[in-house]
């Protein structure tokens, strides 16, 4: 099986992604939307580093991890902080910022 | 928003052109590379957790309850992480059950569980040219990427490196990550400090 395979694989994954970030309406849906496509990008890096021999892609893969844990906490937070002042997560209904 | 009689033909359009890229991207996979179908134990464990972590992936695109999103989430980690497993990557296969299933999806979870949201049905809305344009975007972009990976990498890599077994263990990552790696590994660790800090006071309810 070549690496080819996994990296379909883990196009279809972010494309599941993307279609997801522009189809859903709930902000935490979106959310672990943008955690599928950073998984599948960690998917890349994996396969890519076992079909090289070459560890330093597992490396990247951790410190993705890491961002991603920092991006889940502080977006989590920025989701709450949006519930409480206006009552809703539709991101269609938050749009203050939109001019 | 575009007008109705400009909308309809834009979208067959742009539907259109996905479309054939796929047509395009199946026969080529079915004609050029049926050495992919070796029915051995390896490859059918790999086919079996793909198609399962495509399927979490659909059924959390798709599903309407946040929870049961966020499950078939945990679903998909779990099954990419075997897929880690068979690309003989053991460490990071362990990292993405503990930091993702286990720490990123709980904290999800209880995110949904302190939102209390009661109407669901409102934040769904009926198929629209933005749904549909969404998902012809998405196919468009695969359909795109696909072909060019796979002209890319058509008759390269077509096995596992041979030490591919030895790179993925704790001792190597570890070493690698303590000596060459050990700047980057000193930022990541003020990134965490910087999320810890921003959650806190975006969460808090109000500054004294």
């Amino acid at each position: 099986m070549g690496i080819n395979y996994f990296l379909i694989l883990a196009l279809l994954l972010f494309s599941i992604g993307v279609a997801g970030v522009l189809l859903r309406r709930n902000a935490i849906i979106v959310f672990m939307c943008i955690e599928l496509m950073l998984n599948s990008v960690n998917l890349v890096f994996v396969s890519f580093s076992s079909y090289l021999g070459n560890s330093i892609g597992q490396i990247f893969v951790f410190f993705i991890m890491t961002v991603a844990a920092a991006e889940a906490a502080v977006g989590l937070a920025i989701i709450i902080a949006l519930f409480r002042n206006k009552e809703t997560i539709n991101i269609d209904e938050i749009n203050i910022l939109k001019w | 928003m575009l007008p109705n009689w400009l909308a309809r033909p834009a979208l067959a359009g742009l539907g259109l052109s996905p479309g054939y890229s796929f047509i395009l991207y199946l026969a080529l996979i079915f004609n050029h590379n049926l050495n992919f179908l070796q029915f051995t134990f390896e490859n059918i464990l790999i086919l079996f957790f793909s198609l399962l972590a495509v399927f979490g992936a659909l059924m959390m695109v798709t599903r309407k309850n946040p929870i049961t999103s966020a499950l078939y989430l945990i679903l998909n980690f779990f099954c990419v992480s075997a897929i880690y497993l068979l690309l003989r990557a053991q460490f990071i296969a362990i990292i993405q059950v503990l930091v993702y299933a286990g720490a990123i999806m709980v904290l999800f979870l209880f995110v949904i569980m302190l939102l209390n949201l009661h109407d669901e049905s409102k934040l769904s809305e009926k198929i629209t040219y933005k749904k549909l344009s969404a998902i012809l975007i998405s196919l468009l972009l695969f359909s795109v990427l696909a072909i060019t990976v796979y002209f890319s990498y058509m008759n390269k890599y077509r096995e596992i490196h041979s030490s591919a077994e030895t790179i993925g263990t704790i001792e190597v990552i570890g070493n690698e990550l303590y000596t060459t790696f050990s700047f980057p590994f000193e930022l990541v660790s003020f990134v965490l400090l910087a999320a810890i800090v921003g959650a806190i006071v975006l969460a808090k309810k109000k500054f004294d």
